[in-house]
C-alpha cells in the first residue's frame, strides 16, 4: 500500500501547528498569535485554512455515508445461501467490522433484504410483500445463483428475483463464498456511497410505494384546494342569504347593493 | 431382507389371506423383494404385513410409468426393525381412475406422504383426512411430477436479453433517462 | 411468614386449566381460541416453514405446518439429467447434509449397476459423512442455542464449522455443495495435508464439544425450558414414522450405521447414544453425544484408510485418470461417452436407506436402461419428522413450540425438496 506524503505548507510542522491552534482560538472566540493569524489571511491563504480546520461537504453526500454504512440486513434466508449468510455474521468473515451485524427480523425497521436461496412460486408473494413492507431507501442484495438466474434448476418451481424485485447487486455463486457475498455488500456500499439519487429507480420506473408530486404538482394541488375551500365559503354565505332573504328585505337589497 | 423363496412365501400367504388377485406379482431384484398388489387390498396388505414384523413404515412414494399402463405407481417401503428386513409393496392405477385407499389411518406416517403422492402425481387417496396440496400452492393447476408434464423454467436474464427475456419485470424495455446504464451492479 | 413471602407463594406456574379451575365459581372458563399465523418469514422457523398454531392464552391447542416455500423440483430436475449431473442437484436437498444426499444417491445407482465401490473410496466416504454430521450437529447447535437466547453459542459452533468447511475445500475444492461422492467412489484422493489438518481438527474437538456442553448442559434456563417439554414416546413416533435422533431420544436405539451398515461402518467401533424420557433435553443431549462419537468414527477411518483406488476401475462408471487420455484409445473413448451420454445403467427399482443426521434418508431411483433415471426420490427425514410436531406441542407453551422446532431440527429443503 502506498502512503501519499503531501506538503504542509509553508513553514512545515511548525506553522501547520500554529494554524491549527489558532484555528482552536477562532472557534472559542479568542485572540489570536502568531506569524499569520486567520484574520490576516486573504484569499488563497484563507481557503487553504479553512480546508484545513473544516471539513465541508453536501448534505446529500453525508447522508449518502451514514446510510451506506449502517445498513440494516432484513433475516431473509431461503435455502442453502442462507447457511453462508450467517457464515459472514460469525466470526471469520466479521460483517459487524462494518457495522451490519444488525439482522432485523421486522422488514419495517430493515433497508437491506439479502435474497438468499431458491425463490419458489409459492414464496415469491411473499417476498415481494415483504419487500414492500420495507421502508425507503431499501436495497436487495440478490445471493446466489438461484435468485439472480434461475441456478442450478431451470424449471417450474423457481422465480428468478429480476422478475418481481428490483435487485441492485446480484452476487454469483452456488452458494457463494461468505467472502464472496461480503464483496457483494461492499460494492453495494460503494454503490449508496457514491450515487445517492438512487439511480435504478429512475432506470426501472420504479417509485415503490411512496407516493411522490413535484414541486409543481404540490403548488397545483395547494392552489386547487384554496380555491375549492374559497368556492365552498361562498356557496355556504349564498345559502345563508337565501334562508334569511324571505324575512329580511333589508339585508338583501344592503347584500345585493 | 427377505431373501427370494421367503418372498415367495410371504406372497403365499398373503394369496391364501385374502385372495389370490391380492398379490399380482413378486420381483426379486438386487437382494430386495418386491410386492405388487392390487390396490383396493392395499390397506388388508400392509396389516398382515404388520402381523409378520414389518411395522414400521418408511416411505411412501409415487412412480410414473409412461407410457406403460396402469401409468401411476405408489411404492410402500416396509420395515421390520427387530430382524432388519425391508419389503417393497407396490401397486399401480391407471391414470382416467387413479384411486387408491388411504392407509392414513394405520399408518399415520402416511399423512404427509400422500399428500405429497396427490399433489405431484395426481393420485387420489380415498378415506384420507385432509387431501390437498402440500408442496405446491393450493391453487396450481397440474401434478408436476407426471412425466408428460414439461419441465418448465425461464430464460435465463442477462444484460444482453434483459428487456427481451423480462418484459414485465423491472427494467422494461425503453425505460427514460440513463438508457444505457448497465444493469445494477454487474460491471462496476 | 411475612406477607411478601406468603403473596410468592401463591404464583404458580400450574396450566390454564387447573388456574381457571381454582378460581372458577361463575367465571366463564371458555377462552377464545387464537388462530396465529407463524410466517414463512420467521426467525425461529429454520428455514421457510409456515405453521398456523391455534393458541388458547398461551397454550398451544394445534399446529398446522403448511410447506412448500422452498419447493425446488429437485425430482423432476433430476429426471432430466445424466445420472452425474443429477449429483450436484440432488446435493442441494437437504443443504445441511449434502454429503449424505450424494451418498443415498450414489449408493441407490451403484446398487443398480452392481458395482462394487473400493474400499479406499468407502472410508474416505466415510471420513466426509461423519465430518457432514458433525457439522449438521453444529449449526443446528448454533441455531438452536440462538432460538432459546443462548447468542454466543452461535460464534463458537461456526468457529469449529469454518474449520470442517476448510477441510471439506482441501478435499474437494467447495465448501458447501461439493459433488464429492461420485458414482463408484469419490471424484478425488485426498491431497497432501489433509490428514494432518484433520487429525489437528480431531485433537481439539472433543475439548470444544466438552465446552459447549459447559455451557449448556447444567445451564438453569436450559434446563427449564428443555427439560420434560415436549415428549413423545417412542411408539408414537414410530406410528409418525419418526427415525434419527428423535427416535433415540425416547429411547429406541435404532441407527441404520449399526443395522444395517453401508460403506464399511461395520469396520468402526461407536456408540449409539441413546435417550430415556424422549423430551427435548434428551434430543439435545443426543445429539451431542453424536458429535463425540462421530469424532471417534473419523479417528478410526483415518487410521485404517486403506491404500487402493480412490473410485471404481470400471470405465462404464466411472472416468479414466486424465494421464490415461493421452496413451489410450480406450480410455478417451469411454471418457467420450461417460461425458457426452453418461453411463447406461439397467433397468430395475431400487430404495437405498442411509442414516443421515436427522434420521433415515432413503433414496429411491427407477432406472430405465437409459443414461437419465426416469424417478429419483428422497425419502427425506425432515419431511417425516415434522408429523411429529403436531403430537409433541399440543398443551405446551408457544415457548416449548419454538424449543420443540429447535430441537426437531426440521431443514427446509429436505421438506420441501
Amino acid at each position: 500500500m502506498e502512503v501519499k506524503r503531501e506538503k504542509l505548507g509553508p513553514g512545515g510542522a511548525d506553522a501547520l501547528r500554529v494554524r491549527q491552534l489558532n484555528s482552536r482560538q477562532l472557534l472559542r472566540g479568542g485572540e489570536l498569535e502568531g506569524p499569520t493569524p486567520s484574520a490576516h489571511l486573504e484569499g488563497a491563504d484563507f481557503e487553504r485554512y479553512v480546508e484545513e480546520s473544516v471539513m465541508t461537504t453536501t448534505l446529500d453526500k453525508a447522508v449518502a455515508w451514514a446510510r451506506s454504512n449502517s445498513f440494516f440486513p432484513a433475516t431473509f434466508g431461503l435455502a442453502c445461501c442462507a447457511i453462508e449468510m450467517m457464515s459472514i455474521v460469525a466470526a471469520r468473515v466479521d460483517v459487524a467490522r462494518f457495522g451490519f451485524e444488525a439482522f432485523r427480523a421486522s422488514p419495517r425497521q430493515a433497508d437491506l433484504l439479502i435474497l438468499s436461496g431458491r425463490v419458489s412460486i409459492k414464496m415469491a408473494p411473499i417476498v415481494r410483500r415483504i419487500y414492500d413492507q420495507m421502508l425507503e431507501p431499501k436495497w436487495a442484495i440478490s445471493m446466489g445463483a438461484c435468485c439472480s438466474s434461475m441456478g442450478v434448476f431451470n424449471n417450474y418451481a423457481l422465480v428468478p428475483a429480476d422478475k418481481f424485485m428490483p435487485i441492485d447487486v446480484h452476487v454469483p455463486g452456488c452458494p457463494p463464498r461468505p467472502e464472496a457475498l461480503m464483496h457483494g455488500v461492499l460494492k453495494l456500499r460503494k454503490m449508496v456511497q457514491d450515487e445517492p439519487d438512487q439511480g435504478w429507480r429512475e432506470r426501472y420506473e420504479a417509485r415503490g410505494t411512496e407516493e411522490v408530486l413535484d414541486a409543481q404538482q404540490m403548488r397545483e394541488q395547494a392552489k386547487a384546494a384554496t380555491l375549492a375551500e374559497q368556492e365552498a365559503q361562498a356557496a355556504a354565505a349564498r345559502a345563508a342569504m337565501a334562508i334569511t332573504a324571505g324575512g329580511d328585505a333589508d339585508m338583501q337589497d344592503a347584500s345585493g347593493a | 431382507m427377505p431373501d427370494a423363496t421367503g418372498l415367495e412365501l410371504i406372497a403365499q400367504e398373503l394369496r391364501e389371506a385374502e385372495g389370490d388377485d391380492a398379490v399380482l406379482s413378486t420381483v426379486f431384484f438386487r437382494g430386495r423383494g418386491t410386492l405388487e398388489v392390487e390396490p383396493a387390498r392395499i390397506g388388508a396388505v400392509l396389516a398382515r404385513l404388520r402381523k409378520r414384523g414389518y411395522a414400521f413404515l418408511a416411505s411412501v412414494h409415487g412412480v410414473d410409468y409412461y407410457p406403460e399402463e396402469p401409468r401411476l405407481g405408489v411404492h410402500y417401503e416396509l420395515l421390520d426393525m427387530s430382524s432388519v428386513d425391508r419389503v417393497t409393496v407396490k401397486l399401480r392405477v391407471p391414470i382416467d381412475a387413479p384411486e387408491v385407499p388411504s392407509v392414513t389411518d394405520a399408518w399415520p406416517t402416511a399423512n404427509h406422504q400422500e399428500r405429497e403422492i396427490y399433489d405431484m402425481f395426481g393420485v387420489v387417496f380415498t378415506g384420507h383426512p385432509d387431501l390437498r396440496r402440500i408442496l405446491m400452492p393450493e391453487d396450481y393447476e397440474g401434478h408436476p411430477q407426471r412425466r408428460d408434464f414439461p419441465i418448465g423454467g425461464e430464460p435465463v436474464i442477462f444484460t444482453y436479453n434483459e428487456h427481451d427475456a423480462n418484459p414485465s419485470g423491472a427494467g422494461r424495455a425503453g425505460t427514460t433517462g440513463a438508457g444505457q446504464a448497465p444493469t445494477p451492479g454487474a460491471a462496476r | 411468614m411475612s406477607e411478601y413471602r406468603r403473596r410468592e407463594q401463591s404464583i404458580t406456574l400450574s396450566p390454564l386449566e387447573q388456574q381457571l379451575g381454582e378460581h372458577g365459581e361463575g367465571e366463564d372458563t371458555t377462552q377464545e381460541l387464537l388462530t396465529l399465523n407463524f410466517g414463512p418469514h420467521h426467525p425461529a422457523t429454520h428455514g421457510v416453514l409456515r405453521l398456523i398454531v391455534t393458541l388458547q392464552g398461551e397454550i398451544v391447542r394445534d399446529v398446522k405446518p403448511i410447506i412448500g416455500y422452498v419447493h425446488t423440483g429437485i425430482e423432476k430436475t433430476a429426471e432430466d439429467k445424466a445420472y452425474w449431473k443429477v449429483i450436484p442437484v440432488i446435493e442441494r436437498m437437504d443443504y445441511l447434509s449434502y454429503y449424505f444426499n450424494a451418498m443415498a444417491f450414489c449408493g441407490a445407482v451403484e446398487t443398480l449397476i452392481e458395482v462394487e465401490v473400493p474400499k479406499r473410496a468407502q472410508y474416505l466416504r466415510v471420513i466426509h459423512l461423519e465430518l457432514n454430521r458433525i457439522m449438521s450437529h453444529l449449526v443446528w447447535l448454533g441455531t438452536s442455542a440462538l432460538d432459546l437466547g443462548a447468542i454466543s453459542m452461535f460464534w463458537y459452533c461456526f468457529r469449529e464449522r469454518e474449520k470442517i468447511l476448510d477441510l471439506f475445500e482441501m478435499s474437494s475444492g467447495a465448501r458447501m455443495h461439493t459433488r464429492y461422492f461420485q458414482v463408484g467412489g469419490v471424484i478425488e484422493d485426498i491431497p497432501r495435508g489433509f490428514a494432518e489438518k484433520l487429525s489437528g481438527f480431531l485433537e481439539e474437538m472433543p475439548s470444544r464439544i466438552d465446552q459447549y456442553g459447559a455451557l449448556l448442559n447444567r445451564n438453569e434456563i436450559v434446563l427449564h425450558r428443555l427439560r420434560d417439554t415436549c415428549p413423545l414416546d417412542a411408539e408414537t413416533l414410530l406410528s409418525l414414522g419418526v427415525t434419527g435422533p428423535l427416535l433415540r431420544a425416547a429411547g429406541n436405539p435404532w441407527d441404520l450405521r449399526k443395522a444395517a451398515p453401508y460403506s464399511s461402518y461395520d469396520d468402526f467401533e461407536f456408540k449409539i447414544p441413546v435417550g430415556t424420557k424422549g423430551d427435548n433435553y434428551d434430543r439435545y443431549a443426543c445429539r451431542l453425544a453424536e458429535m463425540y462419537e462421530s469424532v471417534k468414527i473419523v479417528k478410526q477411518a483415518l487410521a485404517g484408510l486403506p491404500e487402493g483406488p480412490h473410485i471404481t476401475e470400471d470405465r462404464k462408471v466411472a472416468l479414466p485418470p486424465r494421464h490415461e487420455l493421452a496413451t489410450s484409445m480406450e480410455a478417451l473413448i469411454h471418457h467420450f461417452k461417460l461425458v457426452t451420454e453418461g453411463m447406461r445403467v439397467p433397468p430395475g427399482e431400487v430404495y437405498f436407506p442411509i442414516e443421515s443426521p436427522r434420521g433415515e434418508l432413503g433414496c429411491f431411483v427407477r432406472s430405465d436402461g437409459s443414461s437419465k433415471p426416469a424417478r429419483v426420490h428422497m425419502r427425506d427425514p425432515s419431511f417425516v419428522n415434522l408429523q411429529a410436531t403436531a403430537p409433541a406441542v399440543k398443551g405446551a407453551y408457544i415457548a416449548d413450540l419454538i424449543a420443540t422446532l429447535a430441537m426437531l431440527d426440521p431443514i427446509l429443503g429436505g421438506i420441501d425438496r
